[in-house]
């Protein structure tokens, strides 16, 4: 069985692309899954930083393309997980630097020894977004519940539709329900309602996210953490098992199970 | 509500493409450089490929005199985009011998539009309509149609996107992107949305945007020009 690729992206920067490729790369290899994560932002590279193996890059995404070394040597093996690879996008170069077809070829090489590639996209709709398209079997778009953001994720989906690439599921990353519930910021089924695409998992705003980007250490790892827990029930959605969504359906049903889950975390 | 002009320049076309009762009207212009023409036909339908696809054309070159080759090039440019060149007009015989060569039919008593009789129309004549585009998905942002026809849409138009028609824009969906009708000048034409929240709404001269609260009771409107001013009225009023 060759690996699932599942693209990330946003359109909009700055929303959690890289974070929510991290914790997933994560999520998915204390399920026992073989992974590779890649950062396809050539020239703007964060992926490693995040998951702190920025200081164990030799090779990276750019020297593979060009032949300088063999593609096993760009794999950097995670601490924890011995099946858990990233391979570093170029800090030196731009994003023409590779094509689309570069990715499919690299891709279509790691397919057969893993069970999930994730591939972290630049921002943008240009040549590092379409790079990381290309050899995509699934995308999954990253985005918050605000206006520009959603718009940027509306104009993603339509170019990933062009590229039969569809359909596209949604993250709704850093949602802070007590400002839905005062009628402050996006629900779900706000965001829903333009996107009119499924949602894969909701992330709940988390002071301890950005601490574990800074020191490389991804939320998924603190058991404590509830962003950490939607990305774990995000990688089980993806690897097929079936986790209820915290449900959209009844408007009022969201809410109240969110602010139950809250509750019982808090006491 | 407010309103402003809006400037139109109707630009001197290399190429005019109709609709006729049997396919597609196209006359090129006879004087302008060939590559220029056919450049620019490729173009025009490129522009809306699903619309034109299928289409029977007739092509009228006027007085210019196209050999085989380039009347070759032009039947396998058609039908690079599955049309299909049936009937070619002109009134230079080099044309009508290329025409001839390639096996079309060359005819000048085909009706060109414009030219149709009227003298002989029954009693009850058959409605002929007008020319449209039909879309059936949602625009999301960054779409943009163009049709100097009328538009409609079968699904939502998202924020961010535009549809700019010379006549009428009928959304079976919701409307929350900017839409302009009678873009050409036509005051008479109308704007329809299941659910009418427009970010921008433009008819002829006319332009409005929606009010800023929200409303509670979505239902099927219209907009229309009364009065020099845009106008939005629920559909079961009419």
């Amino acid at each position: 069985m060759g690996a699932k690729i599942i693209t990330v992206t946003s359109g909009k920067g700055g929303v959690g692309k890289t974070t929510t490729t991290a914790n997933l790369g994560i999520a998915m290899a204390k399920l026992n899954k073989r992974v590779v994560v890649i950062d396809a932002d050539i020239g703007l590279r964060n992926l490693d930083v995040v998951m702190g193996l920025e200081n164990r890059i030799v090779y990276d995404l750019v020297d593979v393309v060009e032949g300088r070394c063999k593609l096993r040597q760009a794999m950097i093996k995670h601490k924890l997980f011995p099946d858990l690879y990233l391979i570093p996008a170029a800090q030196t170069r731009d994003k023409t630097a590779i094509s689309p077809s570069d990715m499919v070829q690299i891709a279509n090489q790691l397919r057969k020894e893993f069970d999930f590639i994730f591939i972290d996209s630049p921002a943008g709709i240009e040549r590092g977004f379409r790079n990381a398209l290309a050899p995509a079997d699934e995308v999954l778009i990253v985005t918050n519940p605000e206006v520009s953001a959603v718009r940027d994720a509306d104009r993603i989906i339509g170019l990933i539709e062009a590229a039969k690439k569809g359909p596209a599921r949604l993250i709704l990353n850093r949602m802070k329900i007590n400002m839905v519930k005062r009628g402050e910021m996006l629900s779900p089924e706000d965001v829903t309602d333009i996107l009119a695409i499924g949602i894969i998992g909701i992330v709940p705003e988390d002071e301890a996210v950005v601490p574990a980007s800074n020191t490389g250490v991804p939320v998924t790892l603190n058991e404590n953490s509830r962003a950490g827990l939607a990305f774990t029930n995000i990688a089980r959605r993806l690897n097929g098992e079936n986790v209820p969504l915290m449900s959209l359906e009844n408007s009022g049903g969201f809410l109240q199970r969110i602010s139950r889950l809250f509750a019982g975390k808090s006491g | 509500m407010l309103f402003c002009g809006v400037p139109y320049a109707m630009q001197d076309e290399l190429v005019a493409i109709k609709g006729i009762k049997d396919g597609l009207f196209i006359s090129l212009s006879p004087s302008e450089e060939w590559l220029a023409i056919t450049s620019e036909l490729a173009t025009r339908i490129d522009e809306k490929s699903s619309f034109y696809a299928g289409a029977n054309v007739t092509v009228d070159l006027g007085q210019r005199a196209v050999p085989k080759y380039q009347l070759t090039s032009l039947k396998a440019l058609l039908e690079r985009r599955d049309m299909s060149l049936n009937i070619v007009l002109s009134d230079s015989q080099t044309s009508i011998d290329s025409a001839n060569a390639l096996d079309l039919r060359t005819s000048t008593a085909i009706a060109t539009p414009g030219r149709e009789p009227n003298e002989t129309l029954p009693i009850d004549p058959e409605e002929e309509g007008t020319p449209g585009v039909m879309i059936r998905r949602t625009l999301r942002s960054g779409r943009t149609i163009h049709s100097k026809g009328h538009v409609v849409v079968y699904g939502d138009v998202n924020p961010g996107a535009e549809i700019i028609a010379n006549g009428d824009i009928f959304i079976w969906g919701r409307l929350r992107g900017t839409v302009h009708a009678g873009a050409n000048g036509d005051e008479n034409a109308i704007v329809c949305a299941l659910d009418m929240t427009p970010s921008q709404l433009r008819i002829a001269g006319y332009i409005t945007i929606s009010p800023p609260e929200k409303r509670r009771n979505i239902t099927p409107e219209i907009a229309l020009i009364r009065d020099q001013q845009i106008i939005v009225e629920a559909w079961q009023k009419r």
